[in-house]
């Protein structure tokens, strides 16, 4: 709590950004005025009483799927980044402790996967078992194992060294359990910050995909394809397609200005 | 009066201003022209502090809260950085503890050394190369000539060190702070770096401050001796006076291992580990040599050798950590085997170790209860009752209390604290054998001092055999039964220790017994007459 | 042999070792597909002859690694096979294509890097001041924005509002260079925004690095102004990291071109990527991912190399 306090403006805006996108996610179906893909009107309506941020290219509510988008968007970024880090942490943990060709024959596959540019990686392996959400999610949970399993094999690394896991070792000690109870505890929170800078990088990858209309699917609602599908707006002087982008950049700028106060801390602390 | 340095009431301060740390409390220092103080107390003491404050530096996030510096008039504490400047470098020159750190490894040593007079104005370039040479032969550096042309990682630890001091000499100045600028070397490189550096502090009559731990050392060197703790002065007097008649227990709690003397025992016992022929290395380097040492049960066998010598490779090759190229090790006349996962459990539990850097051998994220009951309950199978009841038999014999201490996590003890938790984990496995990595090298003399003693009394207590890896020979004399000199990978020497002491057989072990630094101010005198 | 060249030559071995392994990737990739990838890509309408002609047009008749061999050979010969979509070859798809991606990528790097690396020098420099915070915050909103969003705002500002530059970047071969940098100058701001944004920031944290060094210490204790401290003593140190940095970044703004060109319809690589994989035109996405990753493993061989050269302690080992 007292860490709380000294946190600067940023990490608050932070947070509070955040704390926000996440009760939105949450509640979505209570707070939306009409449901995800209801067609209530005319394309392309102006904002209005009824339609605060007006219709899109189909006549659907905006607000409705900026809403929706929310819990859908960010939903399937957390899960995806949960699944790479699951994967990614613990080959880099087992590939620290053992060693030998362990860790030669994983590391040397991990630097194929990243030897290719993720965004290309990820259009080329969609373009082979065609675009799906579960597919997409797949797909960029695979491609985001490597840098996990980088992080955390050279964060271990530096744990492995030390006395301690040598004095464990000596008396006997199995990999598995030290990797749960002598190097998981020293590296979790570099993990942790490192999970809030990856979820941006695949929230903004998943954007992506979907503004190229390669990612998430219509007609479920997306921050990403909603700018894709609306983009003609912007010729008419008209800010709406920049509404879910300006959505990602916000949530992105967000967390990146909390996992910036939290490194900040953690170099600060060690001196 | 001919002050050169004047420090008044010097208080110094981090952090927030609400709620500082105060590094130094008020401290009074001066210095004439030409004469040599010595600055010693232990870590933390804030004796570095001091030092740059007499130049009128201090570290980022450090500040002057009160007190003046006056350097030869000039008030040094509210100067500019620029009229500082002046005087940095020209006037003032800093002697760093890591030369291979402080030296630029972009550029050649010798235009290192010519950048300050250079800059200054007070050479031309030829000049100050000129000048450089002169300074490097004054040093005693080999190939003075052309040695400068060289880059940093291209000269040893010992000929940095000389070459930073000739490069603090460049401009001639009023005042040297050497920082522990022996600390980083061996025993035989330090005492050449020692004496060379005390003829051209002398031969240019510049007034210094030593810096160091060690009090040996610093009578060398000083005329005049400061001992610091907490920030603050404890005492200073000249230098005999110091080492004569101290005033302070605390300072003759600084040469506390010095004055700790157990006799060695030297009737015969049955070798509880034996190590034949060992031979050991890194692809095609070798680092161990043949090497064949008999460890007596329940004795102190103390290994000692400086940089290089190959003993901490052999604890490695006995643990099991690293496999030997040739050679065996035997355990009561049985071969061990090489690798210690091919070792079984009660094998691994008998044979134990004990780190030098307590911070890195506890896990900074378990408590003090986590990090004992573990291998009591994983090498010894208790649980329950019996389990905590031994966790707390192992906090008595190290003598910390279990109600205070049990709960608390690593980074809340001290070291001395830490060191005695890695003890009392070695001995939650109840081991026959410990390996003792140079446990006491990080340590304060007062608290290594401790720490010795109590390994003395558990080795009496429960029968340990001690394999203790050491540099300091100090250490040796005070705990060996036997003791093996090594030097780069092979055995020079082995026996009891009072042979080894009184009648050295080979010449390396003279050069190393000598080399080491008496209390006494005409040590090195005497040492460089000699030779 | 000196180090340095054994070095780099392992480097430069690794580098087509990489490129092998992704290529075989590339390819196993489309191998695992399950299902015949012919009467996928056809439909269950498609005639068992024209299934056939497909797959003897594809190679999918011959055993697996003939099929990889033969197709590597075509790469080498500058054959990459024909469109599904467009029935053309792939190369004379890329050509055009090829030389307008390189020029956007280029066009944005000549900014971006003098303007990157000095603002991460300035930023280390005079850290935790105001200028520091103050260039920290933008690179870090900069960074987490998508680019099509600063695309599009762009877009917004400069040619809807403003009226200076097109909306869209449409060029050909008869497009004269003045006029291309005209038509290019957003898609290529908004790649250098965001490319600039992690340059400055590896850069800023590259120079404090070696700010805090012993030798740094003792230059100022030497009374070496701050300038010739930054100058002579922190930046030859800290050229190998930067060099580092400014190559890592080349290599992604080369990817990044992907979204821009999409949003700015601009005739390039990445647009036919996106094509491609929307129509699932295989040979084609085969083709601009080599690319892609070719020029991706390139630049970072060419990153490691160059700081390997600039390391002084490996230089005259």
């Amino acid at each position: 709590m007292k860490t709380l306090k000294t946190a600067p403006p940023t990490a608050w805006f932070g947070m509070i950004v955040v704390a926000l996108t996440m009760l939105t996610a949450i509640f979505a179906p209570l707070i939306a005025p009409h449901a995800e893909t209801e067609i209530v009107g005319m394309q392309f309506l102006p904002w209005s009483a009824e339609h605060p941020l007006g219709t899109d290219n189909l006549g659907r509510d905006m607000l409705s799927r900026m809403i929706y988008g929310a819990r859908n968007t960010v939903g399937l970024a957390l899960l995806t980044t949960a699944m790479a880090f699951a994967a990614g942490s613990m080959l880099g943990m087992f590939a620290a402790l053992r060693g030998g060709w362990v860790d030669q024959v994983l590391s040397r596959i991990i630097d194929v996967i990243m030897a290719v540019p993720p965004l290309i990686l990820a259009l080329m392996m969609l373009a082979i078992v065609g675009p799906s959400i579960p597919n997409m999610v797949a797909v960029i949970a695979f491609i985001y194992v490597a840098p996990v399993y980088r992080l955390a094999r050279a964060a271990a690394m530096n744990v492995v060294r030390l006395d301690f896991i040598e004095a464990a070792r000596l008396r006997g000690e199995g990999t598995f359990w030290l990797m749960r109870r002598e190097v998981l505890p020293n590296i979790s929170s570099t993990l942790i910050a490192e999970f809030g800078l990856r979820f941006c990088f695949v929230f903004l990858f998943i954007a992506a995909l979907s503004f190229l209309g390669i990612g998430i699917q219509p007609p479920t609602a997306d921050w990403g394809s909603m700018v894709k599908d609306n983009a003609t707006l912007i010729t008419f002087g008209d800010i709406t397609p920049l509404i879910p982008a300006g959505a990602i950049a916000l949530l992105t700028v967000a967390i990146n200005f909390i996992v910036d106060w939290m490194l900040h801390r953690a170099s600060g602390l060690k001196t | 009066m001919d002050t050169l340095l004047d420090m008044r009431g010097l208080r110094l301060e981090a952090g927030p201003k609400s709620d500082p740390t105060v590094i130094l409390h008020g401290l009074d220092l001066q210095l004439k022209r030409g004469e040599v103080v010595g600055l010693v107390g232990e870590s933390g003491a804030g004796k570095s502090s001091a030092g740059l404050a007499a130049m009128g530096v201090v570290r980022d996030g450090v500040r002057f809260a009160g007190g003046s510096v006056t350097f030869d008039g000039t008030e040094l504490t509210s100067q500019s950085p620029r009229r500082l400047r002046k005087l940095l470098g020209r006037r003032m020159a800093y002697v760093a503890q890591s030369a291979a750190a402080s030296f630029n490894p972009a550029h050649r040593v010798i235009d290192q050394v010519t950048e300050a007079p250079v800059l200054h104005g007070v050479m031309s370039r030829p000049e100050a190369e000129e000048d450089a040479i002169r300074l490097f032969r004054q040093m005693q550096l080999p190939d003075a000539d052309r040695i400068g042309m060289r880059y940093p990682h291209q000269m040893s630890g010992g000929q940095l060190q000389r070459a930073m001091t000739g490069m603090a000499m460049a401009c001639r100045p009023d005042l040297i702070v050497f920082d522990e600028p022996t600390t980083a070397l061996d025993v035989t490189t330090q005492i050449e770096v020692l004496g060379a550096m005390r003829d051209i502090v002398e031969r240019y009559d510049a007034a210094a401050i030593y810096i160091t731990h060690d009090l040996a050392v610093v009578s060398q060197m000083a005329d005049r001796i400061m001992v610091m703790r907490h920030g603050q002065e404890v005492e200073t007097q000249p230098t005999r006076d110091m080492l004569a008649t101290p005033r302070e227990d605390y300072t003759r709690s600084l040469w506390s291992v010095r004055s700790l003397n157990r006799p060695a025992r030297v009737e015969p016992r049955p070798a509880l580990l034996e190590c034949r022929d060992l031979s050991a290395g890194y692809g095609d380097v070798k680092v161990l040599h043949d090497v064949s040492v008999e460890l007596p049960r329940g004795r102190t066998t103390t290994v000692v050798g400086e940089s290089g010598s190959g003993k901490s490779t052999l604890a490695k090759v006995i643990a099991g950590l690293m496999p030997p190229m040739s050679g065996q090790v035997l355990w009561q006349g049985d071969p061990l085997p090489a690798d210690y996962r091919a070792r079984g459990r009660d094998l691994l539990h008998d044979v134990q170790m004990i780190y030098q850097m307590a911070d890195t051998a506890l896990n900074p994220r378990h408590t003090v209860r986590e990090t004992l009951a573990r291998p009591a309950r994983f090498c010894r199978g208790l649980t329950g009752k019996a389990l905590q009841s031994r966790v707390r038999d192992l906090m008595e014999l190290i003598e910390l209390s279990p109600d205070k201490f049990l709960d608390r996590r690593i980074p809340e003890l001290s070291g001395g604290q830490k060191q005695r938790i890695g003890i009392a984990r070695a001995l939650a496995a109840e081991p026959r054998f410990v390996i003792c990595d140079e446990v006491t090298s990080a340590l304060d003399q007062l608290v290594a001092g401790g720490i010795l003693r109590l390994l003395m009394r558990l080795q009496d207590e429960l029968d340990l055999t001690y394999m203790f890896i050491t540099h300091d020979l100090a250490t040796v004399r005070a705990i060996a039964d036997q003791v093996v000199i090594m030097q780069k990978g092979r055995v020079v020497e082995q026996g009891p220790r009072d042979r080894i002491f009184d009648a050295p057989q080979q010449d390396y072990t003279r050069r190393l017994l000598e080399a080491v630094p008496q209390m006494d101010p005409d040590w090195l005198s005497r040492v460089r007459a000699a030779s | 042999m000196s180090n340095v060249s054994k070095l780099i030559l392992q480097r430069l071995i690794l580098g087509v070792l990489t490129l092998f392994a992704v290529s075989a990737l590339i390819f196993v990739g489309i191998e695992l597909q399950p299902g015949d990838l012919a009467q996928q890509i056809l439909g269950q309408s498609a005639t068992p002859e024209t299934l056939a002609a497909w797959r003897a047009e594809l190679g999918l008749d011959l055993p697996a690694h003939l099929r990889y061999l033969d197709w590597l050979s075509g790469v080498a010969q500058g054959d990459l096979g024909n469109s599904l979509a467009s029935r053309r070859p792939v190369a004379d798809l890329l050509m055009s294509r090829l030389s307008n991606t390189m020029f956007l990528a280029a066009y944005a790097a000549i900014i971006a890097v003098p303007v990157a690396v000095a603002l991460g020098l300035l930023a280390a420099m005079w850290r935790n001041s105001p200028f520091d915070r103050g260039v920290n915050v933008g690179a870090l909103s900069a960074i987490s924005m998508p680019e099509f969003f600063v695309a599009y705002v762009l877009i917004l500002v400069f040619s809807i509002r403003l009226g200076w530059f097109p909306t869209l970047a449409r060029i050909d071969e008869a497009t004269s260079l003045g006029d291309a940098v005209y038509r290019c100058f957003l898609p290529a701001l908004t790649l250098m925004l965001v490319v600039v944004a992690h340059m400055m920031r590896m850069t800023r944290a590259a120079i404090i690095n070696v700010l805090a060094s012993p030798y740094i210490e003792m230059a100022r204790l030497k009374g070496v102004p701050r300038w010739r401290v930054i100058l002579r003593h922190a930046l030859p140190n800290a050229a190998a990291p930067i060099i580092n940095v400014v190559a890592l970044n080349l290599a992604y703004l080369i990817v990044g071109v992907v979204v821009v060109e999409a949003v700015f319809s601009y005739p390039g690589m990445g647009q036919l990527l996106v094509d491609a994989v929307s129509s699932r035109d295989l040979p084609v996405v085969q083709a601009v991912g080599l690319f892609f990753a070719a020029t991706y493993v390139t630049l970072n061989v060419l990153a490691d190399i160059l700081s390997i050269m600039s390391n002084p302690r490996l230089r005259r080992g």
